[in-house]
C-alpha cells in the first residue's frame, strides 16, 4: 500500500500522527525527568542518580513502577470523585494541547491538527491545566492543598495575560495564526534584508521582548521554580498534592513534565525558528559555495529528514532553561510574584504589541520612533515604579480588614 | 450514520448528563464541574459546525477565565452546605416544575419544527467556511461592527472600575 495514500487518508493518516505525537510526548517524559536531577546535581555539584541502567537512564522507570505497587492513602474527609479524577483533568491539557504544535515541515506527519488558530488552541488548551490543580487542592480537605490550588488559579490568569500579549505580537508580525505559517515567515530573510540569515523572532528587537516575557510566563504557567508557590514546601508541604501519593502523584507529575514540554515546543516554533538548525540559512550557504561535499552537508542538515531531531534538541534547550532557573533562582515572594506579572510583564507586553501594531500598520520608520519612545516611557515609569518596589515593607497582620 | 452524526450523538449524551448535574448536585463544586464539562462540550460542539474560532472562544473565555473565577470563590467562600440548598416547599416546587414545563414547551415549539426538516440543511461545514476563520471575525468587528465592538469595550472598562471601586472604596 502507497505510504502517501495512507498518510492523506482522513482517518488513518490522523491516526498516525497522533500516534508519533503521542509517543513522543510519552516516551520523552521519563528522560526529561532523568536529565532534570541528572542536570540539576550536576549544577549543585552531585552526582545524581547514576546506578540504574547507563548514567541511570532506567531510574525513572524504576521510580514509576515503585510509585505504581505504592499503598495509596485516601485521607479522611476527602471528596472521593473529585479527588479521584483531578490527576486525570490535569494530564488531559498536557496531552492534547501538543496536537496543533509541528515539529517538522511535513504537513502530512505534524502537526496532527493544522488548523488556522493553531496559537489560540494551544493557549486555550493549556489554561486548563489550572482545573486538576484546583480541583486536587480542594478535594483534599486539606488547608495547604486549597491555598496551593488557590494560589496556582491567581498565579495562571495573571501570568496567562502577559503571555497572550507576547503572542499578540508574534501573531501581528507573521500574520497569521497557523503554527507551521509562524514557522515559515520565521525562515525568510532576516529583517527582510540579509538572505544568508534567517528572521527566528527572538532575533528582532520585539521578538526578544515578546520572548523574554513568554519565557518568564511559561515558567508561571507550569509552577516551576521561581514560580512554584502552589507547591512551596517551606509554606504548604507540598500544596496541592500533599495528599496524593502512588499513582495518582505519579499523574500530577508526569502532567507537570508534559505541560513543560508543550510550552517549550511553543516557545521553540514562536520564536525560535521552529525545526530550523541554525539562524544561517544553509540552503542559502549550499548555493554560494563551490565545495561539493559542503554543500550536499549543508543541505543534509537543513533537510525535513532530520528536522525532528533540531525541534527535539530545541525542546530539550527548553527544558534545560527551565531546570537551570530551578537551581540558580529562589522562590519569590508572594507579593513579588503579582507585582512582577501585572506591574511588570503586563505594561512591557502591551507596550511591545503596540509597537509592533504601529511598525505593522504605518511602515518601519513610524514603528521605530514609536518603539523608542515607548521604550523611555517605560523605562521612566518604571523607575519611579522599582524604587517604590524596594523602598516596600510587607505589614502582614495589619492588611486584613473584614468586609462590611 | 456518518462519523459526524456519531460524534454529535456522543457529545449530546455527556451534555444533557452534565446539564442536569449542573442543578442535580449538591455540591457547589460538583456543580461547577459539570458547567464546566457542559461548557467543553458545547466548544466540541462549535468544532463539529466548522465554527473553529468561536469554539477556541469558548474555551479561552469560559473555562480558561469565568469557570476558573467561579471555582475560586466558591472555594474561597466554602459555599458547601447541602442542607441549605435543597428545597423544601412543596407548592413552590410545583410552581417551579410547572413554569419549567411551560418553558420547555415554548422552547419545543420552536425548535422541533425545524429540527424535523434537518435533513434537508446543507453542510454546516461548507456554510461555514469562509465566514468564521480569524480573519473573516476580525474583519467584521473592525468595519461594519466596530461601532458597537468599541462599546463593548467601554462597557466592560466601566465595570472592571466600577468594581475597583467597590472593593476598595477606602483607598
Amino acid at each position: 500500500m502507497d505510504l502517501n495514500a495512507v498518510l492523506a487518508h482522513p482517518f488513518w493518516g490522523a491516526l498516525i500522527r497522533i500516534i508519533i505525537a503521542l509517543g513522543f510526548l510519552l516516551s520523552i517524559v521519563p528522560f526529561l525527568i532523568w536529565w532534570e536531577r541528572r542536570l540539576l546535581s550536576w549544577m549543585q555539584d552531585r552526582i545524581g542518580p547514576s546506578r540504574v541502567g547507563p548514567f541511570g537512564l532506567l531510574q525513572t522507570i524504576c521510580d514509576g513502577v515503585k510509585l505504581f505497587f505504592k499503598e495509596e492513602i485516601q485521607p479522611r474527609g476527602v471528596d472521593r470523585f473529585v479527588w479521584m479524577i483531578a490527576p486525570g483533568i490535569a494530564l488531559f491539557p498536557a496531552m492534547t494541547a501538543y496536537a496543533t504544535i509541528p515539529w517538522g515541515p511535513n504537513l502530512q506527519l505534524t502537526p496532527v491538527a493544522n488548523v488556522n488558530i493553531g496559537v489560540l488552541y494551544v493557549l486555550a488548551i493549556s489554561s486548563l491545566g489550572v482545573y486538576g490543580i484546583v480541583l486536587g487542592g480542594w478535594a483534599s480537605n486539606n488547608k495547604y492543598s486549597l491555598l496551593g490550588g488557590l494560589r496556582s488559579s491567581a498565579q495562571l490568569i495573571s501570568y496567562e495575560l502577559a503571555m497572550g500579549f507576547s503572542l499578540g505580537t508574534v501573531i501581528i508580525a507573521a500574520g497569521s495564526l497557523e503554527l507551521p505559517k509562524i514557522v515559515a515567515s520565521q525562515l525568510e530573510p532576516f529583517w527582510g534584508s540579509v538572505p544568508w540569515l534567517h528572521n527566528w523572532f527572538i532575533l528582532t528587537p520585539w521578538g526578544f521582548i515578546g520572548g523574554m516575557i513568554f519565557l518568564v510566563s511559561m515558567v508561571a504557567e507550569t509552577n516551576r521554580t521561581p514560580f512554584d508557590l502552589p507547591e512551596a514546601e517551606s509554606e504548604l508541604i507540598a500544596g496541592f498534592h500533599t495528599e496524593y501519593s502512588s499513582m495518582k502523584f505519579a499523574v500530577f507529575f508526569m502532567g507537570e513534565y508534559a505541560m513543560m514540554l508543550v510550552f517549550s515546543a511553543l516557545f521553540t516554533v514562536l520564536f525560535l525558528g521552529g525545526w530550523s538548525p541554525l539562524p544561517v540559512n544553509l540552503t542559502y550557504l549550499a548555493d554560494h559555495t563551490s565545495v561539493a561535499w559542503l554543500a550536499g552537508l549543508l543541505r543534509f542538515l537543513e533537510s525535513s529528514w532530520i528536522a525532528g531531531f533540531w525541534f527535539i534538541g530545541k525542546l530539550v534547550g527548553g527544558i534545560s532553561f527551565y531546570i537551570w532557573l530551578r537551581a540558580t533562582l529562589p522562590r519569590l515572594r508572594y507579593d513579588q510574584l503579582m507585582a512582577l506579572g501585572w506591574k511588570g510583564l503586563m505594561p512591557l507586553a502591551i507596550l511591545n504589541l503596540a509597537a509592533v501594531s504601529i511598525w505593522i500598520a504605518f511602515g518601519i520608520v513610524p514603528g521605530l520612533i514609536a518603539a523608542v519612545a515607548i521604550t523611555v516611557l517605560f523605562l521612566l515609569v518604571t523607575m519611579g515604579g522599582l524604587k517604590k518596589f524596594e523602598a516596600r515593607s510587607v505589614t502582614l497582620l495589619d492588611e486584613a480588614v473584614p468586609l462590611r | 450514520m456518518t462519523s459526524d452524526l456519531f460524534v454529535f450523538w456522543t457529545l449530546a449524551v455527556i451534555s444533557v448528563f452534565t446539564g442536569v448535574a449542573v442543578i442535580a448536585t449538591k455540591s457547589a463544586i460538583r456543580s461547577a464541574l459539570a458547567l464546566v464539562v457542559n461548557f467543553f462540550i458545547l466548544a466540541m460542539f462549535y468544532f463539529l459546525l466548522g465554527s473553529q474560532l468561536l469554539g477556541i472562544v469558548q474555551i479561552f473565555v469560559y473555562l480558561g477565565a469565568i469557570m476558573v473565577l467561579f471555582l475560586f470563590c466558591i472555594m474561597l467562600l466554602r459555599v458547601g452546605h447541602a442542607e441549605q440548598l435543597t428545597e423544601t416547599g412543596g407548592l413552590k416546587l410545583a410552581g417551579a416544575g410547572a413554569l419549567s414545563f411551560a418553558f420547555l414547551a415554548l422552547l419545543m415549539s420552536q425548535v422541533l419544527e425545524p429540527v424535523s426538516r434537518t435533513a434537508n440543511l446543507p453542510d454546516p461545514q461548507s456554510v461555514h467556511a469562509g465566514v468564521s476563520t480569524v480573519e473573516a471575525v476580525g474583519a467584521g468587528l473592525f468595519t461594519r461592527w466596530a461601532f458597537p465592538f468599541e462599546v463593548t469595550s467601554v462597557l466592560l472598562l466601566v465595570g472592571i472600575v466600577g468594581s475597583i471601586l467597590l472593593a476598595k472604596r477606602r483607598v
